[in-house]
């Protein structure tokens, strides 16, 4: 079966901009999109380049934009992409300047893991007994399991609008050490992460959880870095204030309030709240700023349940 | 077929005219359904970062309510309450630890048991699935000939694909098949299927913003005449703080770039094509003006 793969080329030294070029290859047996591009590289088109090392999704190299979503070469099985979106187009992963064709300038992916002190920190006379590690496997949650193949970071919408968010990948390997009990900088770690950039700069899209091709939910792990710094007491932001005043107007009404919500966390924060007022007024004006204080049926057994957990924990 | 409808906070709260347009156009379509009244909050994704077994507990309530009234089918309008009770089901039918846990703290605070017997659908996959396109273009009367409509999924109908998986993450294709239903072109553009930035808006709203004014401005540039959501959270972001989105694209690419796209609830596209008025589907109370669609169609 022969198969068209379209290929964004581009030499930024030669091009002034990106080009499509038709590739066509024999698509044998089980064949994948990488064992294609190099099939392409040796009989075609040697000046045709990429990244590639393992074949196997082991050593993350070969990420790529395919068919508008970030993959990983080797993962892709050709025959079944070609019937699932009818061609193949492939191109460099986004968010990422480019160097040539599929090979992007990766410098600013290391700084943002090096700005998340990606080690344990230890301290002498500090050492944690092997005990204490006892479920620690879990506690990673698959942390652990990142190949650094920049799949989140290219799929991330926040990143896409503001390219110095420190990015999923940095952050789940963050929550690596944050969990790891024999980490001592689980503070200062912490603190780093409350700037711009930080936790806070994700939009919850799920982008990352979808395309990381190792399972790690880098979301997830933002998530629990969220409460774990609630949990450490940085607790005063507006950031921290969304999670625990939506929680708060729930477990009182039984349903979010959107005119209480904003003045609650905004609350002391004058910048903040003058920013706000005019919309406010706008919103008001067309009948949708609920009224904030209602009562609504089966509120006392949402209360229980709020109650339940607060006991419990 | 009959739905349990959960309505959402949203539709209850700040988009009503998301309750009252689904309402309308379920009623013509004859689609049956009983109202959750005594519904909670389904967390947004917020709770969960609290405390996430609280999170469960209160969605296992929704759900378990819709099962002792004897429904199949919970019927959500809000792209994000379909993503966040819907993985909710997904995993509390597949891991029975938490199952267990879950079930003994609604037994103790409501005497509810969760068996996972109810699938939750939004409405926008219920009536390409369950009612289908064909018997739904019988009611259109109104066909928006010559309009082009841009589809915005948002975030939670899509992904992670393993708890909703109706629609292909990739490539969906139900608000098209939706919006070639009422008549209307469905604009071909990236920005369909990413953030609209409504988590962070009132704390990074820089981010929030520019998104906003990337995928408004995007579906404009390419012939747009409106927006349509499946999630009222997108529609506040994309409505209310587009005024805002504009002057910060104004600010970057200079003044002679504009907004003012109208952006729709579904059930308003359709509710539309189906004859209704734009006061009846609650257009006056969008912040962008809804008038250069309405004057286009007329």
């Amino acid at each position: 079966m022969r198969v068209k793969i379209t290929v964004k080329k581009f030499n930024p030294d030669v091009d002034q901009k990106p080009y499509p070029r038709d590739y066509f290859v024999e698509a044998g047996r089980g064949m994948t999109l990488l064992s294609a591009l190099l099939a392409i590289k040796a009989e075609t088109d040697g000046t045709l380049t990429f990244r590639a090392s393992c074949r196997a999704a082991i050593c993350g190299s070969c990420l790529m934009q395919v068919n508008g979503s970030q993959k990983l070469a080797c993962k892709v099985p050709l025959k079944e992409e070609l019937e699932h979106h009818g061609k193949i187009e492939v191109g460099p992963m986004a968010n990422m300047p480019v160097i040539k064709d599929m090979v992007v300038k990766m410098d600013s992916f290391w700084e943002k893991i090096r700005a998340v002190t990606p080690y344990l920190v230890t301290q002498e006379g500090k050492e944690v007994p092997t005990e204490a590690l006892k479920g620690l496997h879990e506690n990673l949650h698959n942390a652990d399991g990142c190949i650094m193949c920049m799949a989140c970071l290219s799929a991330c919408t926040s990143a896409e609008v503001s390219p110095g968010f420190l990015g999923p990948a940095a952050l789940a390997k963050a929550y690596r050490f944050q969990a790891d009990p024999r980490d001592q900088a689980h503070v200062p770690r912490l603190e780093a992460l409350q700037g711009p950039n930080g936790i806070w700069d994700c939009v919850r899209c799920v982008f990352c959880v979808q395309v990381c091709p190792k399972d790690v939910r880098p979301m997830e792990q933002i998530v629990r870095l969220r409460r774990l710094s609630i949990d450490a007491g940085f607790s005063d932001s507006v950031e921290a204030k969304h999670i625990t005043e939506f929680t708060k107007v729930v477990s009182e009404e039984g349903r979010l309030n959107e005119t209480k919500l904003p003045i609650l966390m905004t609350w002391g924060n004058f910048r903040k709240m003058l920013r706000i007022i005019p919309l406010g007024i706008k919103m008001f004006l067309h009948g949708k700023t609920p009224f904030p204080f209602k009562r609504v049926p089966g509120r006392d057994e949402i209360r229980a349940i709020f109650k339940y957990w607060e006991k419990a924990k | 077929m009959k739905y349990a409808l959960f309505p959402g906070c949203a539709a209850k709260g700040a988009t009503p005219e998301l309750y009252t347009s689904t309402m309308k156009v379920i009623k013509r379509l004859g689609i049956e359904i009983v109202e959750l009244e005594a519904f909670n909050c389904c967390g947004a994704g917020v709770i969960t970062e609290a405390d996430p077994d609280l999170a469960y507990t209160l969605n296992a309530r929704t759900l378990a309510t819709a099962e002792k009234m004897g429904l199949e089918n919970v019927m959500t309008i809000c792209g994000t309450c379909q993503g966040v009770l819907g993985g909710a089901n997904k995993t509390l039918q597949e891991d029975e630890s938490l199952r267990e846990r879950i079930n003994r703290a609604l037994k103790e605070t409501t005497g509810l048991e969760y068996r996972g017997t109810v699938e939750v659908k939004h409405l926008q996959w219920i009536l390409v699935k369950d009612f289908g396109v064909e018997e739904l273009s019988k009611f259109i009367t109104h066909p928006l000939t010559d309009v082009s409509i841009a589809p915005f999924y948002g975030c939670y109908i899509l992904r992670p694909s393993r708890a909703t998986g109706f629609d292909d993450w990739e490539n969906p294709t139900t608000l098209e098949k939706l919006i070639r239903a009422v008549g209307a072109y469905p604009v071909e553009y990236e920005g369909r299927t990413k953030c609209c930035g409504f988590p962070v808006l009132l704390e990074k709203d820089q981010i929030a913003l520019s998104m906003v004014a990337k995928n408004v401005g995007e579906a404009k540039e390419k012939g747009g005449d409106a927006m349509v959501t499946p999630c009222p959270l997108c529609h506040m972001s994309l409505d209310i703080y587009q005024e805002r989105a504009e002057d910060r694209l104004q600010q970057v690419q200079g003044p002679e770039k504009t907004l003012g796209l109208p952006i729709l609830h579904l059930p308003q596209l359709l509710g539309l094509a189906m004859g209704f008025s734009p006061k009846e589907l609650g257009m006056k109370r969008h912040l962008v003006s809804t008038a250069p669609l309405i004057e286009k169609i007329q």
